[in-house]
């Protein structure tokens, strides 16, 4: 009886211990809003932090998108050869790059690339308490180091996201056409006709902007919550990658029925 | 002491999680003094250093700074506040994506409009002050601990602050470091005119430097005075730290059942 007792205390204490948690970053999310101002009146450090978030992602995004666009080739040509309708191969590795694999995929390997990194700067400067020095100096760490990696992040995954389905399409094309012998003139105007940029390319971006939303808040959250010892920074690490990667497959389903489910 | 103190405690209670770490503290800093807070590790003191520098509310009682209660201000006149004080902690804390050169420009460029020729002449003044001028252009990753610990001195009197706090300035450097920081401190508290709060445990290296000695145990004053005050003194307490004895009236035991209890215990693995 007291084994059950304890199993439900414990249970029972966890639970509302995520609850808090989530409201103590929802809070935490406001504040970083509030002092947002600050970061766009300073351009030079937002820049700073789309180089780091951004431009040090891009070859992983690229590399990725081109195998990912390869593969989307490949299996597509596949299928549609047997219903004899290869031609319509670049529409369907755009569409599916553009609406899904882009944003997602994307996402994925934003959170891993640039979302852990973002943890383990922040929660390593709380380690050291660079955070509370800056603090002492009466320069606010929340405006000072944390909207602008936010930010940062933010601005980049969009970015990321149209490169990959860029690289994606380019990869499709190049096992497609050039390899394979698909008809290039119906490859590409398949694809412009198909293609539609409110219903489709507007969607994705939204996407994309949504995702770099979760993942750059859940990275800079964990990293300013962290535990401050080397255990705590490696937890919060894992913690950024895995709720990010749920939270984006998630937002993926939500956003997809809202979009495409009429 | 004289009337005239920059920083006042009085009857400062603060817990954490219904943990008393303070009780009922009173102590006055006088203006161009250096004093030093002494005591055991885990006595409460870097929290006391939080609590001046607002960074923590108390329980009970009040910090007062310049004649300003610090719990009571709001966020900006804290922050004001703040500025006029320098903080050196214990590992130094530099920023470790900024360069030397750059953490102590930090809070030029943060608070005030200088332009980059001014900024350059004083981070030059303030790193020459602590002998690392030529040291600008590395990264805090290239420094030895004891420079880091100027590196951080220079950045805290970098707005020539009318009070510094020093957060266990002596842990982990060599001998010579500690004479060089020690003497540092002394020598700036005088150049800025300012006064010094420093928590330590380095009996030995405060007491050539500092004006005046708190000591404290389980959250409490226990014994204070000059340095030639303590060193007559017979308060066993002072003893015991003064010549670093192991047991005495602080226990070199952590509170615990009596010894043949614990060996007996057929289940002894918690």
């Amino acid at each position: 009886m007291a084994k059950v007792q304890d199993l439900l205390i414990g249970l029972g204490a966890r639970v509302t211990d995520r609850i808090w948690r989530l409201g103590f970053a929802m809070r935490f999310f406001v504040m970083l809003l509030v002092y947002s101002g600050q970061t766009f009146a300073r351009p030079r450090l937002l820049m700073r932090e789309i180089w780091f978030s951004g431009v040090l992602s891009l070859i992983i995004i690229l590399v990725s998108g081109l195998f990912v666009g390869l593969v989307l080739g490949l299996q597509g040509y596949d299928t549609l050869q047997r219903y004899g309708s290869a031609d319509a191969l670049g529409v369907l590795v755009a569409l599916s790059l553009v609406r899904e694999l882009g944003p997602v995929v994307a996402g994925l390997l934003f959170a891993s690339r640039a979302g852990s990194a973002l943890t383990a700067e922040i929660g390593l400067m709380k380690t050291t308490e660079q955070l509370k020095a800056m603090d002492m100096m009466a320069v606010n760490p929340l405006a000072r180091v944390v909207a602008p990696r936010f930010w940062g992040g933010v601005i980049s995954m969009p970015l990321l996201a149209a490169l990959f389905s860029m690289m994606g399409v380019f990869g499709g094309y190049l096992i497609g056409v050039v390899f394979i012998g698909v008809d290039e003139g119906a490859f590409w105007s398949q694809m412009q006709s198909s293609v539609d940029f409110f219903e489709d390319v507007l969607d994705g971006i939204i996407k994309s902007f949504v995702f770099g939303v979760a993942v750059s808040l859940i990275a800079v959250f964990e990293g300013y919550d962290s535990v401050p010892t080397a255990e705590g920074v490696s937890r919060a690490i894992t913690r950024t990658v895995v709720t990010s990667s749920l939270a984006i497959l998630a937002l993926d389903f939500v956003l997809t029925s809202f979009m495409f489910g009429s | 002491m004289p009337a005239d103190s920059l920083v006042k405690i009085s009857d400062l209670s603060f817990s954490y999680d219904n943990r008393a770490i303070l009780n009922g503290i009173n102590m006055e800093f006088p203006r161009g003094k250096v004093v030093a807070i002494m005591g055991g590790s885990g006595c409460g003191k870097t929290t006391l250093l939080r609590l001046i520098g607002g960074q923590l509310r108390p329980s009970a009682g009040a910090v007062t700074v310049n004649g300003q209660v610090v719990h009571e201000m709001g966020h900006q006149t804290l922050y004001d506040m703040r500025r006029r004080m320098g903080m050196l902690f214990q590992f130094g804390a530099l920023f470790t994506d900024l360069s030397v050169y750059d953490n102590v420009a930090f809070q030029m460029r943060e608070h005030t409009d200088l332009s980059e020729e001014l900024i350059h002449d004083l981070v030059m003044l303030k790193l020459n002050a602590v002998g690392l001028r030529g040291a600008h252009a590395l990264m805090p990753n290239e420094l030895s601990g004891g420079m880091a610990r100027r590196v951080a001195l220079a950045r805290a009197i970098a707005l020539d602050p009318m009070l510094m706090m020093y957060d266990e300035p002596f842990t982990g450097l060599d001998p010579l470091s500690l004479g060089v920081i020690g003497q540092l401190i002394r020598k700036l508290n005088d150049a800025l005119g300012a006064t010094s709060v420093m928590v330590t445990h380095d009996i030995h290296e405060s007491m050539l430097i500092v004006d005046y000695i708190y000591f404290m145990s389980e959250g409490r004053v226990v014994a204070e005075g000059t340095p030639d005050e303590l060193r007559a003194t017979k308060d066993p307490f002072v003893h015991q730290f003064l010549y670093a004895e192991a047991d005495g009236p602080v226990p070199f035991h952590y509170p615990a059942p009596d010894f043949s209890v614990d060996l007996l215990r057929s289940d002894a693995r918690g």
